[in-house]
């Protein structure tokens, strides 16, 4: 571990040689691909811990010029530190524990090289963002995991919805990526640097304005990623990837790419009260929009996906207020929960063949192992003490208590909330009366073992909050207040109640709900129609505007001048028309004459040369 | 041995004629061996060239007796034509008409890009590029498709005013320095007045091959209308000619007039990333798609010139190099399906990836490219690009921004449409890939992936002569 904590490197570099390999000799290593796609976890998890061992001051960096021109040098370069680390770990314990699900899952389907070579590409990308030293290797890695992500959720490229999904996560994201782009170029302009060290000492010396801009951008950024409001309808769709997946990348690493950035960037967020102050309320209202949507799904992975953008919210709200340091802490945990909760789901999509909650009920008899954990998971969610969504969120809601009032009762309505999605879920997945199911096969053990170590992750990590904390340098670690922890398990624990007898005495309890409230319920199962929305609003005009641009600006107005003027020269072309007699002797005479003109021309105005 | 450069291809041109009228099947043999001869004497030359350049634009390697030169800015070009001039010769394997007349014509063209780009000497580049239009004219008008003849002479006319105009500048100039070697006119200047009109005459004659907003609308005509082989050297090569005259002659023959000319220039280029993006997402010609994506990278180029800067000028090649790579493999890609499909229409397409995983994986890598994904080649000079734009107009590269989202949003429209989504039974019994094609898409792929690791490969040749342009600019 000291080895690889002193070669951080190698996080990179294992991966990419793994993707490289199966995607060149993938068909030959078939049988051992799931185990080259682990080392790149593993380096991840060896390197993050054997850091975090070291401590602090053992932080290693090391940069090289990427493009230099006279004394102005980008360079690019890495740096692994307590917050790095932390980001590796994670990385190596999920990743590793998804590449071992997926050995189960994926059998038999076609592209499994495929889909451990990306699998890899992810790894080696989300590393290089988490080691990046300044923005623009942070971009790199940001870029490229965004394009995993397109690969991986359109893996099954030829089924539409998929095809579409990929794109639609792609296009949005890069709507934020932008706010990346031109928060460098701002930066860049200002300090003449991209360093994220040199960034933090030159924070206080920039005017405040552009301090503020600087922060808003990075955030655009951070909520494309992500999906907060109003970025947040591609996640949804990318459910159409593979569950493990989905586990990885669009619950418990890359969609928390954006808290990291934040938390990177934190010496900016720092000088702008302003920014906080974006960040706290939006997210505040993602995390509490989110829950009332994931309340209404029928489908159990968009549950889980509203859930991870509600969750994400919390973590923004954490950032808003201040507290960087929460946000991880959240972060940590609800990489271990939910990355469990969408094994969780991909075992029963394995065993079932569905994922529509209406089909299911009554699976805990056959799939004993998924129902278990999954309940471990859903607790950790719910934030029922002493599991870790319960130490984290506290810790969240705290530090926005001491900001604002409103946005901590707002949270913890979302906490209600959260209970009762949970509760709902397993209701009808597990609990009841089977309905349209009518075969269920508990997981394999490359399944069932990765979800036992992920529950074990669920039930204790809330301990490790004063170690955590610490690492990242807060002054006390952990102290779990009271007046926020009663409220807030009282309302995990109402909600948890309210889901589990509303939906337990009738699965299709929203059908008898008073008419009000049925209305709400429908919109709400469409995400409040914001996302067919926002294609009327946008795609659909910007394609209008596309093709009327082109037929009228570009072929009418911009060609027709030039055809116009064209034909003042029709004589010249009828003349070359006739030397074009597609006789090849000819044209083969014309470009001998050519050369032989060209060449004496040349020998005769350079004679002198 | 420059000059070798500029006479092997055409010597070779001459021999694949002969060749062609007794053996037809034979001239692209000698083509093919012609062309990798001239890539690896490329290399040769880059290598004595990199021994001995120290910096600026008056070093480099010089060809004995001639006027020639090659120095970092030209060496990149010089390479990527000898690159490109390979593929070429691969992707026509099988013309059918006249074949040697056809590999004579595109070597032809490969010995006049070389020299347009090692020129040193007015006359001599002035010249060479002029003879450029002339197998490039018959490339489009003989062996093009359905409306070849009207899109050649579009072509030639419209790049010929051009270049109408870039002589009489030339001329203004040889007349007023009393010389026609490039570095001594440098050396010499112009007044003001003379520069100004220095400057737009050679900048019309650029800003038409590049092509500059609004004068592209001969590209998309031009790159329909040429064979697959034409349209790689088109949008590969020739179009980086006008980048690399406003970086050779323009900038350092009137800076003034340059840098007075720049916030015209800066606004052209932004409209091209965005205009040239946007009819790209209007597009269901694939081919005609990739030709409007060109006229959104070389606003990049545009863009960066008008900066003007060190870095600048060094993206403004690193983008022109990468376009050149990124091009070359779409059309290449392009006219290997137009080979099996016998369309271009992307609405005809569909979940090709199934049927021809090679060639969709390429398209896949090349349409990457061609958004900008970090780690291939666009990357690495569009961001620098930016980063300077931001530098130099702040908040104007917001609107650049728009461009990059659309980027996105037409290479994934065309991944989509093409490759993805259920298999068009018609295309069931396509073939893939072949050992040629995989041959003649493995250079550029290779090309893309180490130039957006590794951009000093280009930018470390630049940066001395960008340093001397830019320092004549008045900047740094």
């Amino acid at each position: 571990m000291t080895w690889f904590a002193s070669h951080p490197l190698a996080v990179v570099l294992v991966p990419l040689a793994a993707a490289a390999l199966l995607a060149s000799a993938g068909r030959w290593l078939k049988p051992v691909a799931p185990w080259i796609a682990v080392l790149g976890p593993l380096t991840a998890l060896a390197t993050g811990a054997g850091a975090l061992m070291a401590g602090q001051a053992a932080a290693t960096a090391g940069s090289l010029p990427w493009i230099s021109v006279g004394d102005v040098v980008l360079r690019v370069g890495f740096r692994v530190d307590s917050l790095a680390a932390i980001m590796l770990v994670v990385l190596g314990v999920v990743a590793s524990c998804v590449v071992v699900f997926s050995a189960g899952y994926m059998h038999g389907e076609r592209g499994w090289s495929r889909y451990f070579a990306f699998i890899s590409l992810f790894s080696a990308s989300m590393a290089g963002l988490v080691v990046a030293s300044g923005l623009v290797e942070l971009f790199v890695g940001w870029e490229l995991v965004g394009v995993c992500s397109f690969l991986l959720i359109g893996f099954w490229y030829d089924k539409p919805q998929a095809a579409d999904a990929a794109r639609k996560a792609f296009l949005t994201t890069r709507v934020g990526d932008v706010g990346l782009l031109l928060a460098m170029g701002l930066i860049w302009a200002r300090t003449g640097s991209l360093s994220i060290d040199g960034l933090a000492r030159a924070a206080a010396t920039l005017p405040a304005g552009v301090v503020t801009a600087a922060a808003l951008l990075l955030f655009l950024a951070a909520a494309g990623k992500s999906a907060q409001f109003p970025l947040h309808f591609w996640l949804p769709d990318a459910m159409e990837g593979p569950t493990p997946v989905s586990a990885l990348i669009h619950a418990a690493t890359m969609v928390a790419a954006g808290v990291y950035l934040v938390a990177r960037t934190w010496p900016l967020f720092a000088l702008s009260p302003v920014a906080q102050g974006v960040v706290l309320v939006i997210g505040t209202f993602t995390a509490l929009a989110a829950a009332t949507v994931a309340l209404t799904q029928t489908d159990i992975k968009r549950v889980l996906a509203y859930s991870t953008i509600s969750q994400l919210g919390f973590m923004f709200a954490a950032l808003g207020a201040g507290d960087w340091r929460a946000a991880i802490f959240l972060l940590v945990t609800h990489a271990a929960f939910k990355a469990l909760l969408f094994l969780a789901a991909g075992s029963v999509l394995h065993g079932t063949g569905t994922q529509d909650l209406r089909q299911m009920g009554g699976l805990w008899k056959r799939m004993p192992v998924t129902t278990i954990t999954w309940i471990a998971g859903g607790l950790a969610l719910a934030g029922i003490p002493p599991l870790a969504g319960f130490f984290s969120k506290d810790a969240v809601i705290a530090a926005v208590m001491l900001r604002s009032p409103v946005a901590a009762i707002a949270l913890l309505l979302a906490s209600l909330l959260t209970a009762t999605y949970v509760a709902r879920a397993t209701q009808l997945a597990f609990f009841g009366v089977s309905r349209e199911v009518r075969e269920a096969y508990e997981s394999p053990l490359a399944m069932t073992v990765p979800l036992g170590v992920l529950a074990l992750l669920a039930c204790t990590l809330g301990f490790s909050a004063t170690a955590l904390l610490e690492a990242l340098g807060a002054a006390g670690g952990e102290s779990i207040s009271a007046a926020i922890a009663v409220p807030a398990v009282l309302a995990g624990v109402a909600g948890l109640a309210a889901g589990w007898f509303v939906w337990g005495s009738d699965a299709a309890a929203e059908n008898s709900f008073p008419s009000w409230l049925e209305a709400v319920w429908g919109s709400a199962r469409s995400g409040y129609g914001f996302d067919a929305g926002v294609v009327r609003t946008t795609v659909q005009p910007l394609m209008t505007l596309a093709t009327l641009t082109y037929v009228f600006t570009d072929r009418i107005v911009i060609d027709g001048m030039v055809e116009g003027s064209a034909k003042v020269v029709t004589g010249i072309s009828e003349w070359l028309r006739d030397l074009q007699n597609g006789d090849v002797q000819w044209y083969g005479a014309m470009t001998a004459a050519g050369v032989v003109v060209l060449l004496t021309v040349v020998v005769w105005l350079t004679r002198g040369a | 041995m420059l000059t070798s450069l500029i006479l092997l291809p055409m010597v070779g041109g001459v021999a694949a004629w002969l060749t062609g009228r007794s053996a037809p099947r034979m001239a692209r043999v000698v083509a093919l061996a012609v062309a990798v001869a001239q890539a690896g004497l490329t290399a040769l030359a880059l290598v004595v060239a990199s021994r001995s350049v120290s910096g600026g634009l008056t070093s480099g390697l010089t060809g004995g007796g001639w006027p020639l030169r090659l120095d970092g800015l030209a060496g990149p070009l010089v390479a990527l034509t000898a690159l490109l001039g390979v593929v070429a010769v691969l992707a026509s394997w099988r013309v059918r008409k006249s074949p040697g007349a056809h590999f004579a014509m595109l070597l032809a063209l490969q010995g006049a890009l070389t020299a347009v780009f090692v020129a040193a000497d007015l006359v001599v580049f002035y010249v060479a590029w002029e003879a450029v239009l002339v197998p490039m004219f018959f490339l489009i008008g003989v062996w093009g498709h359905e409306k070849r003849r009207h899109a050649a002479m579009k072509f030639f006319i419209y790049t010929f005013a051009g270049s109408a105009l870039m002589l009489v500048g030339l001329i203004i100039v040889i007349a007023t320095t009393g010389t026609t070697s490039i570095a001594q006119a440098v050396k010499t200047g112009l007044d003001a007045q003379t520069g100004t009109l220095v400057f737009w005459l050679l900048a019309v004659g650029f800003a038409v091959k590049i092509p500059v907003w609004p004068l592209h609308t001969w590209l998309p005509d031009a790159h329909v209308e040429a064979p697959t082989a034409g349209s790689i050297m088109l949008a590969g090569v020739l179009l980086k000619m006008g980048g690399y005259g406003f970086i050779r002659l323009a900038l350092p023959l009137a800076p003034a007039a340059a840098r007075a000319a720049a916030p015209l220039l800066a606004t052209l280029g932004i409209i091209a990333i965005v205009y040239g993006a946007l009819m790209a997402l209007a597009q269901s010609d694939l081919k005609r798609l990739v030709a409007y994506s060109s006229v959104a990278h070389m606003g990049f180029v545009v863009l960066a010139i008008s900066i003007g800067s060190k870095l600048a000028l060094t993206a403004a090649m690193l983008v022109m190099v990468a376009h050149g790579l990124t091009s070359a493999l779409l059309f290449l890609l392009v006219g290997l399906l137009q080979d099996r499909a016998h369309t271009r229409d992307i609405s005809r397409l569909g979940g090709l990836l199934r049927v021809v995983p090679g060639w969709g994986t390429a398209l896949t890598f090349g349409l990457l490219a061609s958004l900008g994904l970090p780690g291939l080649a666009g990357f690495p000079g569009e961001l620098v690009s930016t980063l300077e734009g931001f530098r130099a107009y702040g908040w104007w590269m917001a609107v650049v921004a728009i461009g990059v989202v659309l980027a996105g949003a037409y290479n994934l429209r065309a991944l989509r449409r093409v490759a993805h989504g259920p298999l068009v039974e018609e295309w069931r019994e396509m073939r893939d890939l072949d050992v040629r094609e995989v041959f003649a898409i493995a250079p550029l792929a290779v090309g893309i992936l180490l130039l957006g690791v590794w951009p000093a490969l280009v930018s470390s040749a630049v940066a001395p002569v960008a340093e001397v342009v830019a320092k004549m600019l008045g900047g740094g």
